[in-house]
């Protein structure tokens, strides 16, 4: 009961009052989320039990450092799947944004300084006038993040199309610097940012008008609209968000390969989408948590980790267990669903 | 309300902008290539250029009709590159990597049957997601196409398998009475689905599934079967059109096959007039759409432009194309130009 008395108001408020035997029981909306952790964890203890040197605090931060900018795409593609949206010009833009960083950076010797603010600049305004596109025109957001995606990589190709490694110096510093956190283990730049931008998210989802408009204009746009709520702002926010977090990513991705190139992240998207969905975020918007889009991503990594570590397993075997992964998600949310639906 | 006014009534047939950019597509390749239009009877085939993009073109028009079912149902099926990939990676399995060019592994119609089979059985794995499930259909195709890639691969052993078996390579670039063979696949499956949808009342319910699934079940409509059905067809042009790409290019590469080709397909069917939002429908429209990319790709290569622009300029017809299509967007560009008339006729 208590945890019924300490739910915020606007979500209370969203849905009428559950009977008390309904309340008292385990929310089934938190049943996606749970089940994420406990896979997580059941997959983690498997690991440390099958392979020697699986249960350390490097392998499970490594999940953190060679997925940062996975995390910051995938908290920006939660924002849009909250709002009832899809983004599917991420993995362009991460890609874009390398290739910009590169060019500027190497052929024409700028410095990393005005590159970074540029970069993030461009890709928030490419995502804002996706947004913009959608909110104003009514258009699909699947089928004008479709042409964005295009565009970007095109616009990748106009610049080169060979890739453009770099040798500037503060970028080669950037990513080999370590910050020391106990014993041995260490955490890069890369994942330092990527959980800062993990803290903010949850906290402008939680904790601002903004965020809690997300949840009501992917609960049901028309009433979110009756309501008052800035519903327009909120949908080119939404995008314009998910640019700016792909542009951050392509910037922790140039740290990350050093180099810029039109075929960087491709099927990033998939990934994010991926994800998003498996952290416990239902894709007809309005419920999930940006906490589970971490755990969503971790669970990619692990398994990646699991298969390297058993060596034995082509790295195919990933694509397919997050296909099968994922339809277990997509079947659970769906049984959910129709168990709400029922009930109500 | 306005339409019966206007003089250009011709332009207001849904096939009539789909036609026009083609056309307009060929002008500018003829301006730019003279010998463009040209085709003449070489090797004991036709050759030229258009014969070519026909071609080319072969395997996007198969996918872009399944596409349009699908899309018609209110669906949309974003696995058929990794259907494609699937396909193409048995075929190439099953025929074999083996240099003596006249042995296969398995006999060539097994090889192709099986090829078309597990196509047919993924499309029917969407189907059944979208329509017993209940799931969106982007996300109920987005399993198919994060784990296809993945099991064609697993097919392939992780290698581009290269074919060496001669008798395969008529299905992609064999010639029937002087045109491609390809050419033969694509009409026959166009006459069977258009007969299929214009001479029974496969197209009218398929409309009203698309339209209001909630009243066509109503009515009677077996939506869910037709749903189904939707999405194991559009498997299976995937596989057909898988068979023809690795016949094509004489190999099947698991992570390549068929890239963006779902969106290619999308684009198509968008281009020829088919809403996104579904209902109705033009086999018709989508042949051209798919004619349109294959043209405007051998536009860019012919005019000498970096093939790179390509996506560009896709992006920039997608973008112009969806304008035109938004209600909104049609109603502000109405404002703007009734704007100066109104000014005009206050004097």
């Amino acid at each position: 009961m208590s945890a019924t008395l300490k739910a915020p108001g606007a979500k209370a408020a969203a849905r009428p009052p559950l009977p008390a035997a309904a309340a008292s029981r385990f929310n089934p909306k938190y049943l996606p989320l749970a089940a994420t952790i406990s896979l997580f964890v059941a997959m983690a203890s498997l690991g440390s039990v099958l392979y020697t040197g699986f249960f350390s605090a490097q392998v499970f931060l490594n999940l953190l450092v060679d997925n940062a900018f996975l995390v910051i795409v995938a908290v920006g593609m939660t924002f849009v799947i909250l709002s009832g949206g899809i983004d599917l010009s991420v993995g362009s833009v991460v890609a874009l944004t390398t290739m910009v960083s590169a060019a500027l950076v190497e052929h024409h010797g700028w410095s990393p300084a005005a590159v970074i603010p540029l970069v993030l600049l461009m890709g928030t305004a490419f995502g804002a006038f996706m947004g913009f596109l959608i909110e104003r025109f009514r258009l699909q957001p699947f089928i004008v993040t479709l042409a964005g995606m295009f565009l970007a990589r095109g616009l990748c190709y106009l610049i080169s199309v060979d890739s453009i490694s770099i040798t500037n110096e503060f970028y080669s510093e950037v990513s080999q610097l370590r910050i020391p956190l106990w014993e041995d283990a260490s955490l890069s730049i890369s994942a330092l940012i990527a959980a800062l931008v993990l803290l903010a998210a949850v906290f402008i989802a939680h904790c601002t008008p903004f965020g809690r408009t997300v949840y009501a204009v992917g609960g049901n746009e028309q009433s979110a609209l009756l309501m008052g709520l800035p519903v327009r702002r909120t949908l080119v926010g939404v995008y314009t968000l998910s640019g700016f977090c792909s542009a951050l990513a392509g910037v922790v991705f140039t740290f990350y390969m050093l180099s810029g190139y039109g075929l960087h992240a491709t099927g990033l998207e998939l990934d994010a989408i991926a994800a998003v969905v498996i952290g416990g975020t239902l894709l007809s918007g309005g419920v999930g948590y940006v906490a589970g889009t971490l755990f969503g991503v971790l669970m990619l990594g692990i398994i990646q980790t699991l298969i390297s570590f058993d060596g034995s397993l082509s790295s195919w075997w990933t694509r397919i267990v997050v296909g099968v992964l994922l339809f277990v998600f997509c079947l659970l949310q769906r049984l959910l669903v129709k168990r709400t639906s029922t009930s109500s | 309300m306005s339409e019966k006014k206007t003089p250009l009534s011709v332009m207001r047939h849904r096939l009539a902008w789909p036609l026009l950019t083609l056309f307009l597509l060929l002008v500018v390749n003829t301006v730019f290539n003279a010998s463009f239009l040209h085709v003449e009877w070489r090797d004991g085939h036709l050759y030229g250029s258009l014969i070519d993009i026909l071609n080319r073109a072969a395997p996007l028009v198969l996918v872009s009709l399944g596409m349009t079912m699908v899309i018609a149902t209110r669906g949309i099926d974003i696995s058929v590159g990794a259907v494609v990939a699937i396909a193409a990676a048995l075929a190439a399995w099953m025929i074999g990597g083996s240099v003596s060019a006249g042995v296969s592994r398995f006999p060539m119609p097994l090889a192709i049957l099986a090829a078309l089979g597990i196509a047919l059985l993924c499309g029917l794995w969407n189907g059944l997601l979208v329509a017993r499930v209940g799931m969106q259909p982007i996300i109920a195709t987005l399993i198919l196409m994060v784990a296809g890639r993945g099991i064609a691969q697993l097919i392939t052993g992780g290698q581009i398998i290269t074919i060496y078996y001669a008798p395969f390579f008529f299905l992609g670039s064999g010639y029937l009475l002087g045109l491609p063979f390809s050419l033969f696949i694509v009409v026959a499956v166009f006459a069977l689905l258009y007969l299929a949808v214009t001479r029974t009342a496969l197209g009218l319910f398929i409309q009203a599934v698309g339209i209001n699934p909630t009243a066509a079940r109503v009515a009677g409509v077996q939506a869910r079967r037709l749903i189904v059905a939707a999405y194991a067809f559009c498997g299976l042009c995937a596989g057909i059109a898988g068979l023809l790409i690795s016949s094509n290019v004489k190999s099947a590469d698991g992570n390549n096959a068929g890239q963006l080709l779902e969106l290619d397909a999308i684009l198509a069917v968008t281009l020829g007039g088919t809403a996104l939002t579904g209902g109705r429908f033009s086999l018709v429209g989508s042949v051209i759409g798919a004619l349109i990319i294959q043209t405007l790709t051998y536009a860019i290569y012919s005019l000498g432009v970096p093939p790179e622009i390509n996506l560009v300029v896709k992006a920039v017809v997608v973008f112009v194309v969806m304008l035109l299509q938004s209600p909104e967007f049609r109603a502000e560009i109405a404002i703007w130009v009734r704007r100066p008339a109104l000014r005009g006729m206050r004097p």
